[in-house]
């Protein structure tokens, strides 16, 4: 009898225990959760770090799906108790390897954070990577679905070696579907191309084409960058404005690059001291948050439906895919993309090029079209 | 003394102290280049290699070395996003722990260069980590997390599409990162203990991958932080970012300003030699030298002796008295590492992997000994334990007395 009794206070007090370690578990990650920006909020954060640090492994669970909502600041104070607590876990030999693959499989939940899990799990069990990889191809979380392709990529790499080419295809094809960095799509691309398949890689990235342009306008001494033009009070393609070298008009110009590069430079006239305006067309069934990714060696500005979304004054410091990343909030039907590109006056040969690039892309960085698509690489959300 | 000057002088005497025979920063605990108490291998092969520990990811970033651990910096993932802060053991290399993080600015880069190209620093009880995204990390020495600021998260224009390099500097209470670039381009004073900003003050701009160097002043016993710039240098109070003077000749935006007996040695024309200024009176050229001019690697006074290395990897040995050229040696180049100095010695590692030590005379240099790591090494080595550490992306090598 004494003996029952003395384990229920027992189990009782470990109850309580848990309850009361669950409480301060979400307080602590409340607390860190109201970080922002310039340090408001790191010295309760950092108290409250320290105490969640300490914290068992039933808290890891918690930490991950507390990623969701919040900021890329405490997104990061968060991971660095999760890895504390992971640690000590791994060396305990308690992390709940069950959780974190569920947790990994549950495409609900922060892509941040279940990459995190999933990092965590390979340390203890290595063959997970074969296990749940080849079924993320078109994950929403970048880095997972990024393995997947990378997975795809090198079996068909190995079935092209093999001879057996209709099989090579038809798994590079399929890696195609979730690739959306550019030296995976390359990879892809170039056996994909050398087979016989067609691939309209600017729909696959869901670059801009065609715009409409205008210029040149004074940058002389890169004062143009904070002239405001006549395009960026009205956009009027019927009508002539004072221009750099007199009168110029709006015109047409499209590209077929295939990474969406217009190369003003090349394509117009290789302006020195100049302003040049593109405006192009973006048509959102719905209301949705985007992003517009650039790339240009130029300093720059952008608006969508007239409001400034941001602006970059760098010139030459080399041009990439996805090299500015701006968030975008689309409204349903037509939105309108004013991009003011601007060039300078230098002599030296790296410094001459005049060109940009533009795509609308998820969050994810699979490419979206503002109508509907005609070939078959659009990706799934 | 009295108490003024003392108080005054106290920054500089916690860095002595705190770090004693560390290694706490890039270019070591004066950012001069010069380990003073230690004596690495005058004579090195490859047998001198005490132990090799694997690395993944990228890293361009210097080991530092605090008590009886190493840390470095590194970055993983296709766009390098993955920010890692690692320590080791100091004496058999195990590696203790390692954490990462999440780059909450941009992270485009040179391709020579990496996202962890700063070097780390440390005011002995925490390590300051800061990355090209200008994600600035505090941990203390067990690993735990402390704060964590995003500087181009707060400010979405600071960044460099080349990739940001200058590593930051404790001085005191105040880890002074510089986040200079063509854009949004500043400096701030962080306070170690919440990494809320002291201080942040505007700066030229331009892309600038300088770091700060140490400067004691003799006039006023006062410790200065010395921030180069297209512009010049400017001397201001670690504590507040106020400017103290100025020297406004123009300078380089990759080799550093170093300081040898209460001199500057600036990257400009050539290399200037510069009498440090006051509230009251402004800095004093002494000479400049183009024949002393430097490439990547920053310059270095040790022995009342200036060594610069140049493109061709020649080393320059000059008179820091008048800037003539005392004797010169060529070396298997290129450079980028700094050179770093210890008992009567140079250790020079060229960007291919190849660790040169030169042995100085009154006359001449002389390479007494070489490893051939193998591996590309940009990041400028640390001395301590009588130890020379050196990192590449895959490795972090020891090198000790056999």
């Amino acid at each position: 009898m004494m003996r029952s009794r003395f384990l229920l206070c027992l189990m009782f007090l470990f109850s309580s225990l848990a309850t009361l370690q669950a409480n301060d578990v979400e307080q602590d990650i409340a607390q860190i959760k109201q970080v922002q920006k310039e340090g408001q909020g790191n010295l309760a954060a950092s108290k409250a770090v320290k105490q969640l640090s300490q914290a068992d492994a039933s808290a890891l669970i918690p930490i991950l799906s507390s990623f969701e909502g919040a900021n890329p600041l405490a997104v990061n104070w968060l991971r660095g108790a999760f890895e504390t607590i992971a640690a000590n876990a791994i060396q305990q030999k308690k992390l709940p390897v069950d959780q974190l693959e569920k947790f990994i499989l549950d495409k609900s939940q922060n892509p941040r954070a279940r990459r995190l899990a999933y990092e965590t799990l390979i340390k203890v069990d290595p063959k997970a990577e074969d296990r749940l990889i080849p079924g993320m191809i078109n994950d929403p979380s970048v880095t997972l679905r990024r393995d997947a392709v990378q997975r795809l990529i090198d079996e068909a790499k190995n079935l092209e070696k093999a001879g057996k080419k209709d099989q090579a295809k038809k798994i590079y094809q399929q890696a195609l579907t979730g690739a959306t960095d550019g030296d995976q799509v390359k990879a892809i691309v170039k056996p994909l191309r050398t087979l016989g398949q067609k691939i309209d890689l600017q729909k696959h990235f869901g670059f801009l084409s065609d715009w409409m342009i205008v210029g040149p306008f004074d940058n002389s001494d890169k004062k143009g960058y904070d002239t405001a033009y006549t395009p960026e009070a009205k956009i009027d393609f019927t009508s002539a404005v004072e221009g750099k070298e007199g009168k110029v008009e709006w015109k047409s110009v499209n590209t077929e690059d295939d990474y969406g590069i217009f190369d003003i430079a090349k394509s117009i006239s290789a302006y020195k001291g100049a302003v040049m305006y593109c405006s192009a067309d973006f048509y959102s069934p719905e209301e949705q948050s985007l992003e517009i990714r650039l790339g240009t060696p130029n300093a720059w500005k952008i608006w969508v439906n007239g409001k400034l979304l941001f602006a970059r004054n760098e010139y030459h410091r080399g041009m990439v895919l996805d090299q500015y990343i701006v968030p975008v909030t689309f409204k349903p039907g037509k939105n309108v993309i004013l991009l003011k590109l601007c060039q300078n006056e230098q002599k030296e040969s790296w410094a001459q090029r005049y060109q940009f690039q533009l795509r609308i892309a998820r969050p994810s960085g699979t490419g979206v079209l503002s109508q509907k698509p005609e070939a078959t690489t659009q990706l799934s959300p | 003394m009295k108490n003024e000057s003392f108080k005054l002088l106290l920054p500089l005497i916690a860095i002595g102290l705190c770090c004693g025979a560390d290694w706490p920063q890039f270019r070591g605990p004066l950012t001069n280049n010069v380990a003073t108490s230690d004596a690495p291998p005058s004579k090195v092969d490859q047998e001198s290699i005490a132990w090799t520990a694997d690395l993944e990811g990228r890293g361009a970033s210097g080991p530092i070395v605090v008590g009886d651990k190493v840390f470095i910096t590194s970055t993983t993932g296709f766009k390098e996003d993955q920010l890692h802060v690692l320590c080791f053991d100091l004496k058999t290399g195990k590696r203790l722990w390692e954490r990462q993080f999440w780059a909450t600015g941009r992270t485009q880069c040179h391709t020579k260069m990496c996202v962890a190209t700063p070097t780390p620093a440390s005011d002995g009880k925490r390590i300051f980590a800061t990355f090209s995204s200008n994600d600035v990390v505090c941990l203390d020495l067990d690993g735990n997390l402390l704060w964590i600021r995003g500087l181009s998260h707060d400010f979405p224009n600071a960044s460099n599409s080349l990739g940001m390099a200058s590593s930051p500097i404790v001085v005191g209470e105040t880890l002074i990162v510089p986040v200079e670039n063509d854009d949004d381009s500043f400096t701030t004073g962080l306070d170690v203990k919440t990494g809320i900003a002291r201080w942040k003050i505007k700066r030229p701009r331009v892309a600038n991958w300088t770091s700060p160097s140490i400067l004691k002043s003799s006039g006023e016993g006062e410790t200065l932080v010395l921030l180069q710039s297209n512009d010049g240098v400017d001397a201001i109070y670690p504590q507040t970012g106020e400017t103290a003077w100025q020297y406004e000749e123009g300078a380089s935006r990759i080799p550093s300003t170093t300081v040898g007996d209460n001199v500057l040695y600036i990257p400009s024309k050539g290399l200037t030699a510069l009498v440090p200024g006051s509230s009251s009176e402004p800095p004093k050229v002494l000479w400049s030298e183009q024949k002393l001019s430097p490439s990547t690697a920053s310059p270095l006074v040790y022995q009342k002796r200036i060594f610069t290395v140049n493109r061709a990897g020649v080393l320059t040995c000059g008179n820091p008295e008048n800037g003539e050229v005392v004797w010169r040696l060529r070396l298997k180049g290129p450079f980028s590492a700094t050179p770093i100095a210890a008992a009567n010695h140079l250790y020079l590692v060229s960007e291919k992997g190849l660790l040169q030590v030169v042995q100085l005379g009154e006359e001449k240099g002389e390479v007494t000994g070489e490893i051939d790591l193998k591996e590309t090494i940009l990041a400028t080595p640390a001395i301590a334990d009588n130890s020379l550490f050196l990192r590449s992306d895959k490795h972090l090598w020891k090198i000790s007395s056999k």
